[in-house]
């Protein structure tokens, strides 16, 4: 140390100091990014070429081409990187047959393959892109009460009280929202899928959407207080049971009662 | 006709009533000791339930809940007093009804039917006891108290006619004045927000309330009228005439929630068919078309909110409603 602080008046220690400085700066700024938005576009490119050819393989006979749509399927250009990652990812698309609704089945294509279509989609033209994990945090953000109030007046009276799906007109119908991952409703709330309305960010705020999603949540793991819930959708099947199994035990015991004992 | 007088049919003998076949336990002691045991199992199985059911109260936690296939996760005490409870009343019926049917005698008795028509001589009792408490009561020397009684008599029955008037008002002109009014901006329910038209995307909806002057909020009365659903399409899919064309702003349309046939809130909208539907009867409203009634009970459409954007962007409304929301009334103008 003494050795060292006896040249620091010396003319060449301020250029020697500025000059290491500078070149540690240097590296360190190297090594810590290191082409890594070369590499990163690179990979997005790569992406969107797969899913264009994917597309082009799976998709474009009925989407068109070019995703501009015809006369059997609407066009893709803005739905999104969440339309896709919705559509593709719950199985809905692609359709098994030209039936009025596509259904949620077994999804046709990885996560990997969804990941790429949706790219591919994006890069069309600016649309939803699909929300990240960290900012579905739900259990942290949501609040259950206000999360009730907001299903019931926007959501209940297709997906039912509890929801559990329902009916729509002419065979469509509301999808049941129980089990369904938390980014998979947000999205479908973002983008509006098939006969769902879209909910944008004002008419219902993220906050509200994870308000939304942890009363749904909650709703999944409601416990039956008295037996047998019968699919939570009120008075139908309830009314069904009593008719047809209380109504035929009654009948039962009415024919015991009346017949001769041997 | 020769035929028949000729052939003579032997007309049928009465067959009479079967004749009377005894149970297994009237002669058989084995058989009337099974049933015997059988009866008295079955109010075992009763006593048993009812100590069940009290051990289940006491024993079993609120919380607990179990798993069972088909029924789901139930709660362990609810079930097991349901179940118990049931238990240990049928086993009484049950039992009851074995009894009776077993080991009760079977012999068949008649009962004759008599006429319904007292004695005479109870009548004339009866006729007599009645003409003795009127004179005794002195009703008919009385006229003050039998005036009085009659008045009071015949005025209480105009009470129950009284509380028919709890069926009106009828609600003339209140029911065609909501909240709605020029300038009144749109805002969400429940939360409040101010919309502005680039808040909603095409095939977009959002469920609004006026907002109200002075930060006064909504009450429940208030929701029951001003409601209104407002929806965005692209402007070329609307099919209106010019005045309802005017009431839209950029392809967004605004209409009354309450359904005119009951006034349910019609809230399913098919983004892709664009039509809205009631939940309650299935009626069905199309909204290019100013959401004319397509199919169901509706009688009219459902009114139309003119919009319109103020010069800060907020949607608002143009004017109030022009006609009365929700089913028809009797006083109802249009």
């Amino acid at each position: 140390m003494k050795r060292l602080s006896k040249y620091r008046r010396h003319p060449l220690a301020a250029a020697l100091v500025i000059g290491l400085g500078l070149l540690l700066v240097g590296s360190i700024y190297a090594f810590a990014t290191p082409a890594a938005p070369a590499e990163a576009s690179n990979a997005r490119n790569q992406a969107v070429q797969e899913g264009r050819q994917m597309f082009l393989k799976g998709c474009s006979s009925c989407h068109g081409l070019n995703a501009e749509g015809t006369k059997i399927a609407p066009s893709l250009i803005g739905v999104g990187a969440a339309s896709v990652d919705f559509q593709v990812g719950t199985g809905r698309m692609p359709m098994a047959d030209a039936s009025v609704q596509a259904m949620a089945k077994t999804p046709q294509y990885s996560p990997t393959e969804t990941m790429a279509l949706a790219e591919y989609i994006a890069s069309l033209a600016p649309g939803p892109a699909i929300p990240s994990q960290e900012s579905l945090n739900y259990s942290r953000d949501g609040n259950l009460a206000q999360g009730g109030a907001l299903f019931r007046t926007n959501c209940a009276m297709c997906h039912n009280f509890a929801g559990q799906g329902g009916a729509l007109s002419q065979g469509k119908y509301a999808a049941s929202l129980m089990g369904v991952p938390p980014q998979k409703i947000y999205e479908a709330m973002i983008t509006g899928p098939q006969s769902m309305p879209v909910f944008g960010d004002r008419s219902l705020t993220p906050l509200q959407k994870l308000s939304i999603i942890k009363w749904l949540k909650n709703a999944e793991n409601e416990k039956a207080q008295g037996g047998i819930a019968l699919g939570k959708v009120g008075p139908v099947t309830e009314g069904l049971l009593v008719w047809t199994l209380g109504l035929g035990l009654l009948i039962g015991a009415a024919v015991w009662l009346g017949a001769k004992s041997k | 006709m020769s035929d028949h007088s000729q052939g003579e049919i032997e007309p049928f003998s009465d067959p009479g009533l079967p004749a009377h076949v005894h149970r297994r336990a009237d002669h058989d002691p084995v058989a009337e000791k099974r049933a015997e045991r059988q009866v008295a199992t079955l109010f075992v199985i009763s006593a048993l339930s009812t100590i069940a059911f009290i051990v289940s109260f006491v024993g079993i936690r609120s919380d607990q809940y179990i798993f069972l296939p088909l029924f789901g996760t139930t709660n362990a005490q609810q079930l097991a007093l349901g179940i118990f409870f049931a238990l240990a009343l049928s086993a009484i019926g049950f039992g009851a009804v074995h009894w009776a049917k077993t080991l009760m005698p079977d012999t068949e008795q008649v009962d004759l039917r008599h006429t319904m028509r007292s004695a005479e001589v109870d009548r004339r009792e009866l006729a007599a006891t009645f003409d003795d408490g009127a004179r005794d009561s002195g009703i008919g020397r009385r006229s003050l108290i039998k005036r009085t009684l009659g008045a009071a008599l015949a005025l209480i029955t105009i009470s129950p006619l009284i509380l028919l008037r709890d069926l009106g008002p009828l609600p003339r002109k209140q029911l065609e004045h909501t909240n709605w009014q020029k300038g009144s901006r749109l805002i969400t329910d429940p939360g409040g927000i101010a919309l502005k038209a680039a808040d909603l995307q095409v095939g977009g909806v959002a469920h609004v309330l006026p907002e109200l002057p002075n930060g006064r909020h909504q009450t429940l009365d208030d929701l029951t009228r001003d409601a209104v659903l407002v929806i965005r399409l692209r402007p070329e899919d609307l099919h209106l005439n010019a005045e309802r064309t005017n009431w839209t702003h950029d392809g967004i349309i605004a209409f009354s929630k309450l359904c005119t046939h009951m006034g349910c809130a019609v809230g399913l909208y098919e983004q892709r068919t664009h039509h809205l539907l009631c939940p309650c009867h299935q009626s069905t409203f199309d909204v290019t078309t100013g959401a004319s009634v397509i199919f169901g009970p509706a009688a009219r459409p459902l009114p139309q909110l003119a919009i319109t954007v103020d010069s800060e962007g907020y949607l608002v409304a143009q004017h109030g409603f022009t006609e009365a929301v929700g089913p028809s009334f009797w006083e109802r103008s249009v």
